[in-house]
């Protein structure tokens, strides 16, 4: 009689400090996903500044470049991409592709721009130039509180024990958030002058 | 980067209580001196004395620093900023140094953004002001701004916005307040001893009291002149010493903000050629500035009494931690430079760092697929110095550097153009006739190229 009653007392606590276990872990899980959600949201308010910057970058362009339609065109082309890609929620992977697309197409645009010293003299320009620049640079710091969010949480759900828990509530890894620039890939070139 | 912050603030915890109880053991002294006799009870078997005047003394002195320090947490970074002559901005007086300050916001995860002013001086300074991450100002001065690129002025505003993330500022404040009031009331009681001819107490000792008593109270008197006399010193050391250590963790943060070390690096170094007197500066200010606007001669000394470390040091540590950003690399740099242990970087911080890197290699290991994805992750935990990317805006900072180098031809600069596409600008001091590229590392020879 009191042995069962001490098998089912130990039993309770077991189970008790597992259901506790449980909890705290998943606890924690949803706190990184909300550490990841606040970080991405971050970016995404930085990706719209850039997207909105675009249409008069192009406009006060426009004046000047009258020779080079096909360059403005593609970056008008692949902004919408992104900003389409951002209004419908993609998360961060698909919007890193269309993202890249963009920086892609920015940096052709800029390549060109050189050739026309009116429009980098030009004030509206150079205003422009700067806040996109400095988005820019937002993006980059924030992508990487973003992906530190991300690896935190994928440690998180795939290491054992965690990964038991994630199962069980259904716990995914989160997608890193990457820019593609071709430009910063290629080996500067070199001018002997 | 937490782990920082908490180590951060149990120094300052200790500290603040160490100068806390120097205040009141002067307030102490200086009261028992003053009013040298006791009250007593009885309480059980014993006779209990109490120092009525030694304990009013603490009171006072806690009442003096209490009273200045709740001003000053009132009044937040007004007080200060008016002080220092500096006007809030908004983001149309000065956009490029917005951006910055924003860009530098979200590098450092502050809760909200700072305020921006400007002051209006040539000297080249800034500093950080404000009780809290959350109520937080940056300061530069017009000097400033006009003398280095972007690049250099996010350094200095990533230096800055690390004193705001390690909640330096309200430490400094709380710091020199105390500071301020031992040597307030030292200063107060050793003019009064001077005045009364140290005669102060033959009005006790003229009551009837034995010899003895006479005599404890000489001894009491003279301990609490040499306690009066040491204790600023020793309050001075004290504030200097954090402080020191303040600007070492400014830099790394800095560098690890930005992944730029040399931005600051060549900051610190243009502000410290043109050192420029900064009109309006407070002793008691002087340690929140980034180059100390009193010790701006002294480049490479340092004693016991600087508010920062030279600021030679500061530079080559900066330059020499190679390709990484991060805690690690700066305390390895300032290792190398300063000597082992002088640096103090939070074990906790670089353990953190250390494991974060591990976690990154192992899941760029484990996912061979994802190939692009390593250097993204190896930069966002590593902290590894930005790619030397082709400027994708070259107008504007183009003129920028064709208006620098103009003055600096002017200044008898040579130019030395580097394979790798670095222009370097050599000083007319150096005398050296090799010079090493610092971003590709190509040794160039002067003699040939002098006039390039």
């Amino acid at each position: 009689m009191s042995g069962i009653v001490i098998g089912l007392i130990v039993i309770g606590a077991v189970v008790f400090l597992l259901a506790l276990w449980v909890a705290g872990v998943y606890n924690a899980l949803v706190r990184l996903r909300n550490a990841v959600k606040n970080a991405w949201s971050q970016i995404d308010v930085q990706l719209k500044r850039r997207h909105d910057l675009i249409p008069n970058l192009v406009e006060t362009a426009k004046g000047y470049m009258t020779h080079e339609r096909e360059t403005l065109e593609s970056v008008v082309k692949a902004r919408n991409l992104a900003q389409g890609a951002s209004d419908k929620g993609a998360g961060p992977a698909e919007q890193g592709a269309a993202e890249s697309g963009l920086s892609k197409a920015l940096s052709n645009f800029f390549v060109v721009v050189e050739r026309y010293p009116d429009l980098k003299a030009n004030e509206n320009f150079l205003a422009l130039q700067e806040e996109l620049s400095s988005t820019e640079n937002r993006i980059s710091f924030a992508r990487q509180a973003f992906n530190d969010a991300v690896m935190t949480m994928n440690n998180r759900v795939e290491m054992f024990p965690g990964n038991i828990v994630a199962g069980m509530f259904n716990f995914k890894k989160e997608a890193f958030f990457e820019i593609e620039n071709a430009a910063e890939r290629e080996v500067p070139k070199v001018a002997f002058s | 980067m937490f782990e920082l912050v908490r180590a951060n603030r149990r120094k300052s915890a200790l500290l603040i209580l160490l100068m806390l109880a120097l205040l009141l053991a002067v307030g102490f002294a200086v009261g028992f001196s003053v009013y040298p006799a006791t009250d007593s009870f009885v309480m059980g078997h014993y006779r209990y004395f109490i120092p009525v005047g030694g304990l009013a003394g603490m009171a006072v002195a806690f009442l003096i620093w209490g009273g200045q320090a709740l001003a000053a947490f009132a009044s937040g970074d007004r007080i200060l900023m008016a002080a220092a002559g500096a006007r809030e901005i908004k983001k149309e007086d000065h956009p490029r140094l917005f951006n910055v300050v924003e860009e530098m916001t979200i590098a450092a995860q502050l809760p909200a953004v700072p305020k921006v002013y400007i002051m209006e001086d040539m000297s080249m300074n800034a500093f950080a002001a404000g009780r809290n991450p959350k109520h937080a100002a940056v300061a530069v001065t017009q000097g400033l701004l006009g003398r280095l690129n972007r690049d250099q002025l996010q350094g200095v505003i990533a230096h800055e916005i690390s004193h705001i993330a390690n909640r330096d500022i309200l430490f400094m404040t709380f710091a020199s307040i105390m500071l301020g009031s031992i040597i307030m009331i030292t200063e107060i009681f050793l003019r009064v001893m001077w005045y009364s001819n140290l005669g102060g107490s033959r009005r006790y000792t003229s009551r009837r009291s034995n010899r003895n008593d006479g005599a404890a109270r000489l001894v009491l008197l003279v301990v609490a002149l040499v306690l009066a006399i040491v204790a600023p010193l020793l309050a001075q050391l004290l504030y200097f010493a954090c402080s020191r250590q303040r600007e070492y963790l400014a830099d790394a943060g800095g560098a690890v903000y930005t992944r730029y070390p040399e931005g600051l690096a060549s900051a610190l170094e243009i502000i410290s050629g043109n050192p420029g007197t900064k009109a309006s500066v407070s002793k008691a200010m002087a340690p929140m500035y980034i180059i100390n606007p009193l010790e701006a001669g002294a480049r490479s000394l340092t004693s016991l009494t600087s508010t920062h470390p030279p600021v030679e040091e500061r530079i080559r540590i900066l330059r020499s931690m190679g390709g990484g950003a991060s805690y690690n690399a700066y305390a390895a740099a300032a290792g190398k430079i300063s000597g082992a242990g002088k640096v103090h970087i939070p074990q906790a911080a670089l353990a953190a760092e250390l494991a974060a890197v591990r976690q990154a290699q192992a899941a760029r290991a484990a996912e061979p697929g994802q190939g692009s994805m390593g250097p993204a992750l190896m930069a966002a935990t590593a902290g590894q110095a930005r790619a030397p990317e082709p400027e994708p805006e070259p107008g504007e900072r183009q003129r920028f550097r064709e208006a620098g180098d103009l003055v600096r031809t002017m200044n008898r600069f040579r130019f030395l153009q580097c394979a790798c596409g670095l222009k370097m600008k050599i000083p007319p001091e150096y005398k050296k006739t090799l010079v090493k590229c610092p971003r590709c590392g190509k040794i160039h020879s002067l003699e040939k190229t002098a006039n390039a």
